[in-house]
């Protein structure tokens, strides 16, 4: 397809979107892009090329550099919301202690991982948690005394959980990943991450 | 032999240093016990201040000086069917056979290719359009392992060393080199794959880490540079000599994407996209990695 015709299919595809699209000569660009990664990339490991499709949220937090209008990030933030999948036990305090290692791993979704084993959470690469451990990352905010800080009642467990979960339905293009939505982390994983954050027996509540 | 010296200094110290960088940086995390205040984001560990001093100490002998010899020699070597060197026939942007200066000036348009190119690729297509190599055969195994350094490494490794202490000058006046960076800037900003990553979650914005190690905010011109400086670079993990492509290539894997081409479109547009926006600063020559 012309880059042309492609950049008028995004746009008919986002109407609501017309007052916000930046200059044409910007959409042709990223049409270009899109076109050249189409074509310039091929599957390796568990990395196919289907991972290069952007999903409906994706589409417009790319298209709107990450800052969509307030009212289209609610309805979307809502639809991802809707998603989320809470245990239906309703138990969502889980083992701080495994909740620790699966903080601490980053594996996972790469072309060099072994699908078939368990992904790791990769909080510490972003966050500071646990302070005895210092090599963490700061492209999210600090998590340390989480708990401590906000208690550790039902409301803030099913924030905790949902956050975990799918963070683009508290924040719609968070940089944060899915972690539930796309099956990265399952429900007993989550909930050991809850209690990381929360029981105040978790060295991050100390 | 000094090299020999170089080579022993450079395996003990990477026996001494476990890898990968997280890894290395966890290590070291371990042995003091934490003070009870949450440490401080700016402080550098240990192993990265370690790994800082012997960089400095090895400036003047790194281990790349061996396979920038290597392709000094590859470069004025007839070979290939054709029987040809690229000495003799390799137009890098500068004339041919020119190669003082010529990297800090790619990316750039190549009329006879039809195509922008970084280095790396435009020296491919050389050894398959002058030298008459097969694309395929080079594709197929681009970059090094422990076992095996291609010979297009020791190259792009010899050119990039003509270009010590140069300026960054990539042709941004050129129209389709504009428009490769700004293709470049757009590919860089593309969030997809399972975790919605792009290359700008980590390297789009000034003071973040990864555990502990510093993410350049590829959009300024510094943090371009870092980028750009130290590749191609011989990497301590695994004792290697690797490429920016080869460096491109792994940051689209830790961004879970699929595997870029070798020496595609995307891999050109985006390296014209960072080494572009650090135009006008210095490029210090092949380097060392952790």
């Amino acid at each position: 397809m012309h880059p042309k015709n492609l950049a008028l299919a995004a746009c008919a595809a986002l109407p609501f979107l017309a007052a916000t699209q930046p200059a044409q000569a910007d959409a042709d660009r990223r049409a270009v892009a899109m076109a050249v990664i189409k074509k310039d990339f091929e599957p390796r490991g568990q990395a196919g090329l289907d991972r290069l499709a952007e999903d409906g949220l994706q589409t417009l937090c790319n298209r709107t550099g990450n800052n969509p209008p307030a009212y289209v990030a609610q309805r979307l933030e809502a639809d991802q919301m809707a998603g989320i999948r809470y245990p239906s036990d309703g138990k969502l305090l889980g083992d701080w202690k495994q909740g620790e290692q699966i903080a601490q791993s980053g594996r996972g979704f790469t072309w060099t991982d072994n699908p078939g084993l368990p992904v790791g959470g990769n909080c510490y690469n972003c966050h500071q948690i646990a302070p005895k451990e210092q090599s963490f990352g700061t492209v999210g905010p600090s998590l340390y005394q989480f708990g401590k800080l906000r208690g550790n009642g039902p409301d803030i467990q099913k924030y905790v959980y949902g956050k975990i979960f799918n963070a683009k339905a508290f924040n719609l293009c968070s940089e944060m990943p899915r972690f539930g939505h796309v099956g990265a982390l399952n429900e007993q994983q989550i909930r050991h991450l809850v209690a990381l954050l929360l029981d105040p027996e978790s060295p991050v509540n100390k | 032999m000094r090299i020999a010296l170089i080579l022993a200094v450079a395996t003990a110290t990477a026996a001494a240093l476990p890898i990968p960088g997280w890894a290395q940086a966890k290590a070291a995390a371990r042995k003091p016990p934490p003070p009870a205040a949450a440490p401080k984001a700016e402080e550098k560990d240990a192993a990265t201040l370690e790994f800082e001093k012997f960089r400095a100490e090895m400036e003047d002998s790194n281990p790349a000086e061996l396979f920038e010899a290597k392709g000094e020699e590859l470069w004025k070597a007839r070979r290939g069917p054709r029987n040809v060197s690229l000495a003799e026939s390799c137009d890098l942007g500068l004339g041919v056979g020119v190669v003082k200066g010529a990297y800090v000036q790619t990316p750039r348009h190549y009329p006879d290719a039809g195509a922008v190119m970084d280095a790396e690729r435009r020296i491919v297509w050389c050894m398959v359009e002058k030298q008459g190599f097969n694309f395929d055969d080079i594709a197929k195994r681009p970059f090094a392992s422990d076992t095996h350094t291609p010979d297009i490494t020791s190259l792009v490794t010899y050119v990039a060393a003509q270009s010590k202490n140069m300026k960054l000058a990539v042709p941004l006046d050129d129209p389709k080199v504009r428009e490769a960076y700004e293709i470049g800037k757009e590919i860089a900003a593309y969030r997809a794959g399972p975790y919605d990553f792009s290359c700008n979650t980590c390297h789009g914005a000034d003071g973040k880490r990864i555990r502990m190690q510093a993410l350049p905010n590829i959009s300024t011109p510094q943090g371009a540079l870092r980028g750009v400086q130290g590749w191609p670079g011989y990497r301590m993990t695994g004792g290697v000599m690797l490429t920016h492509q080869w460096r491109m290539g792994d940051c689209f894997r830790q961004q879970r994407f699929p595997q870029p081409k070798y020496a595609s479109d995307a891999v050109a547009y985006l390296l014209t996209y960072l080494i572009g926006t650090a135009n006008g600063l210095e490029y210090k020559g092949p380097g060392i990695k952790r």
